[in-house]
């Protein structure tokens, strides 16, 4: 597809498009970066320029160099850098993430980012954006990882509080700092207890809140005495926290973790917490070939995870599809970690 | 069946011992008899034979999933459960009614005998009635339990002791007595378990054996000591055998492992020294290998009797075995658990004392007046096949490991050895993913030549430490197993070894584990070859 070159090329420093000599959630510190979220995997720090979506603007200023120069786009509003009209468009997957859509003479290219389709209040829904390469992440690609709608699993997850509270215990519940912490405090019951938050995961509310969206009221952990009484409370935390001396504090607690790798009972076991919840913020099996229909791509390049399953797959079912080899050989084997439980989960 | 499926999932959820009896007093508050009596028998790790091959499963599987049997394995491999990969691949099913436990196995059994066909048309069925998970468990929940079942490979994580407890508690009588009860063969209906739980319930049948009493390992850096004054003890050799209960009752024998399987026409020359018994005596014992002096011969041996279900007449001869009583806990028709080990003994002596018989012998105490005398003796265990010393308080009654304390296990020390991790495989189940499984080597001069699998003794933290290493250090594929660079190296224990000539090493060793990662140590500084056939009994 000769056509794609000038737009998006894959290079060991990630995608980048030479038309535009930008890089797209480069792996090192480049000169021009356009970042589709501020999760660190994709917005890496040590870069000089941004370009970000501008629902993404307080969550990348709180985590990038001061010293970089940021520049924020609307959804669908569009610049254009050596001749590349460059937009944003909504990813689903937490606040800010966009899918970035790239378009030189007629052909256009959209790099999905991490995305999912299902509600999440706390961010704007995915849009299907109509391409000629679509670029989508696999994290989840096998038939197995079919998630169930969002309601029920917060009701999972406040009648865990409420039997746990019953009990005289204080929950614990893990999700990545920012973007799955926020998700599930937007979907915890307030009337059942105080919501806690472990300091990273507060630092993720204030951009939420300064961004305008609206999360129940929670209070830093650290900012209240010692001597505190925690039973019936929540605490939000991130996971690399289970089984830390920080943890003591709290007394008698029920551990959760929400993450889609919870869907596996193994994983759940290794994460030797309490209850697993699945809520994850990637799509699952039959959305990312849902989301692959609507696109209606001429070629699908698949990145993250099970992208030579995906890859496989869409082939067999007749379409023009490729492993992209976007991560470097050690980030790949950091991600089959992921799976396996490990601590630095990217969701 | 959504009882049943929550029950699992909280049996599966929780490592602590209180919270999993509650859940099964909770269930067994609340199911009818009928799926009480299933449930128990599912717990005690009863299975259903397997209803469908599984290849079969799975390509129906894929089929209805509308996948290519290629994504059904990547799947599999993924979760690394069939059972759990049957039941997430397939879309969700609409559940119309919910039916209980016992309604489900009896439209499972039949599925045996159908043909391939409608055997496809039942599993279909069954899914397309299943949702993945149900409510707020939020985990493949009953599709899930209903697929372990199916596959014959239901597993959940108590023991039957829990269980007994569980049931203890629900009904009100003693642990022991339902423990009894459900001792040996019986069948999971609505009646079992009404006489289970019944107060009044008539006594054991015929065949029925006891609890068997468990001794608890002596921590061999402390010694046995803290036990207090050894007077209060008996000491015996620990044999290397096969735990028994030999049952004499209504003119008929019947030999029980610890297992509880009742070991038919395995032991012939027992049961025919058995008939000198008079009826209403249970003995326990430990069954072994051993020539008509009374010398015991190695485990190797007896393992060629257990390796056969029918035994010849060649073998009969080579490999005699004996059944040694230790105890006595039924006499002239009475239950005598309860009286002191003392007393056991004294009637177990005058029991045996009448029939002298090769196949049939008492086991000796040894005698030792002191902690150290009996510690000299015990260093001599080897030499004689045995495993070390028992020492059981005189005072002792038959107890079925309620109270910690009346019989001790003193081993001697495992044979250990410095060995390279040299081969590593993904593990099953809940260590699908990671390398788990390893095999380990010792020096034959420049090579490195293979001598046991060891599959446990790590923590979590360093199984992901070893993993990490595998994956960074991998040399050479060969299907599952990876090749390594030989640099890790750990201490490995066994129990015992034999001459193989199977094994590439010439040696084949028994239980092997991991006792600890030498990190001290480097690839160079493990064990020669030689030095583990020096560990070698003499032939
Ligand atoms: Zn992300």
């Amino acid at each position: 597809m000769p056509a794609f070159h000038q737009i998006l090329e894959t290079t060991p420093r990630g995608l980048y498009c030479p038309a535009g000599d930008f890089y797209v959630d480069p792996h090192y510190p480049v000169d021009r970066a356009v970042v589709t979220h501020a999760h660190t995997d994709h917005a890496r720090w040590g870069c000089k320029r941004y370009l970000a979506a501008a629902r993404s603007e307080h969550l990348l200023r709180m985590r990038m160099n001061d010293d970089a120069e940021f520049q924020f786009l609307d959804y669908g509003e569009a610049i254009t850098i050596g001749g590349v009209r460059v937009s944003f468009h909504p990813a689903g997957h937490m606040l800010g993430s966009a899918q970035v859509r790239l378009e030189l003479a007629g052909k256009v290219a959209v790099v999905g980012g991490d995305y999912k389709l299902g509600t999440d209040s706390t961010c704007h829904p995915w849009e299907p954006v109509p391409c000629h390469l679509f670029v989508t992440e696999t994290t989840f690609g096998l038939p197995v990882y079919r998630w169930e709608p969002q309601q029920q699993t917060i009701d999972a997850i406040n009648d865990w509080w409420r039997v746990e509270r019953d009990a005289g215990k204080c929950c614990v519940l893990y999700g990545y700092a920012v973007g799955k912490s926020q998700r599930l405090i937007a979907g915890l019951d307030p009337s059942l207890g105080t919501i806690y938050t472990h300091g990273a995961v507060e630092k993720g509310n204030e951009a939420y809140r300064k961004t305008g969206v609206e999360l129940p009221e929670t209070t830093f952990v650290g900012s209240v005495d010692r001597k505190q009484d925690w039973s019936g409370s929540i605490v939000v935390a991130v996971p690399s926290a289970h089984h830390t001396p920080w943890m003591r504090k709290f007394g008698n607690v029920s551990t959760a973790m929400a993450s889609g790798w919870m869907a596996v009972r193994g994983a759940r076991r290794r994460r030797s917490v309490d209850r697993g919840f699945v809520m994850s913020d990637h799509v699952d099996w039959p959305t990312l070939l849902e989301a692959v229909e609507l696109c209606d791509p001429e070629i699908v390049w698949a990145t993250h995870g099970y992208s030579s399953v995906v890859a496989r797959y869409l082939q067999e079912q007749g379409r023009n599809a490729e492993v992209i080899d976007s991560r470097s050989r050690a980030d790949s084997e950091s991600d089959e970690t992921d799976s396996a439980g490990n601590e630095e989960d990217p969701e | 069946m959504i009882r049943f499926a929550e029950l699992y999932n909280r049996l599966d959820s929780t490592t602590k011992t209180n919270e999993k009896i509650a859940a099964m007093v909770a269930y067994y508050a609340a199911a009818d008899s009928a799926d009480a009596a299933w449930a128990t028998y599912f717990l005690s790790g009863n299975k259903l034979r397997r209803l469908v091959p599984t290849k079969l499963l799975r390509q129906w599987a894929a089929e209805e999933a509308g996948i290519p049997d290629w994504l059904f394995d990547e799947s599999y491999h993924a979760v690394g459960d069939l059972a759990e990969t049957l039941a997430m691949v397939v879309p969700p099913g609409k559940m119309e009614a919910d039916l209980s436990l016992a309604t489900w196995v009896e439209e499972l059994l039949p599925i045996r005998e159908l043909d391939e066909d409608k055997q496809r048309d039942a599993i279909l069925d069954i899914w397309r009635k299943t949702p993945i998970s149900i409510g707020p468990t939020n985990a493949a929940s009953m599709r899930f339990v209903v697929m372990k079942l199916i596959t014959g490979a239901f597993r959940v994580g108590v023991s039957k002791r829990l269980v007994t407890r569980a049931i203890a508690k629900q009904c009100g009588l003693s642990p022991d007595v339902i423990s009894h009860r459900l001792m040996g063969n019986w069948e999971p209906t609505s009646k079992f378990y009404e006489t289970l739980i019944d107060p009044d319930g008539p006594d054991a049948s015929a065949s029925q054996p006891y609890p068997f009493c468990l001794a608890h390992p002596i921590d061999l850096e402390a010694g046995p000591e803290p036990l207090g004054d050894s007077t209060e003890y008996f000491a015996e050799w620990k044999w290397d055998g096969i735990r028994g209960q030999l049952i004499r009752r209504e003119g008929q024998t019947f030999i029980w492992s610890r297992g509880e399987e009742l070991m038919e026409n395995r032991w012939p020359e027992i049961e025919s020294a058995a008939e000198n018994i008079p009826d209403g005596c249970v003995l326990d014992g430990e069954i072994l290998a051993s020539l008509p002096d009374g010398e015991v011969l190695p485990f190797a041996q007896l393992q060629r009797r257990i390796a056969r279900k029918k035994v010849g007449k060649k073998l009969l001869s080579e490999v005699p075995v004996v059944f040694r009583a230790f105890d006595l806990l039924e006499h002239e028709g009475a239950d005598i658990r309860s009286e002191t080990l003392e007393s056991r003994r004294s009637k177990l002596e005058s029991l045996l004392g009448e029939i002298t018989h090769p196949n049939l012998r008492i086991c000796d105490l040894v005698a030792g007046d002191s902690w150290d005398a009996w510690a000299t003796i015990r260093e001599t265990s080897r030499a004689k096949n045995a495993e070390g010393l028992m020492l059981k308080r005189k005072d002792g009654l038959y107890d079925v490991g309620r109270v910690r304390g009346t019989w001790w296990k003193w081993k001697i020390a495992p044979h250990t050895i410095d060995a390279v991790l040299i081969y590593a495989q993904k593990g099953h189940g809940k260590r699908a993913s990671l390398f788990t499984d390893y095999t380990f080597a010792l020096w034959d001069g420049d090579t490195l030549v293979p001598i046991a699998k060891a599959y446990s003794g790590l923590d979590d933290k360093e199984i992901r430490k070893v993993d990490q290493f595998v994956r960074k250090n991998t040399n050479d594929t060969f299907g599952p197993v990876r090749s390594v660079t030989p640099e890790l190296v750990m201490e490995i224990a066994f129990e015992g070894l034999q001459r193989s000539t199977r094994h590439k090493s010439g040696i084949a060793t028994r239980f092997p584990r991991i006792v600890r990662w030498r990190h001290d140590k480097q690839a160079k500084d493990a064990n020669q070859l030689s030095d583990l056939l020096d560990l070698l009994p003499p032939d």
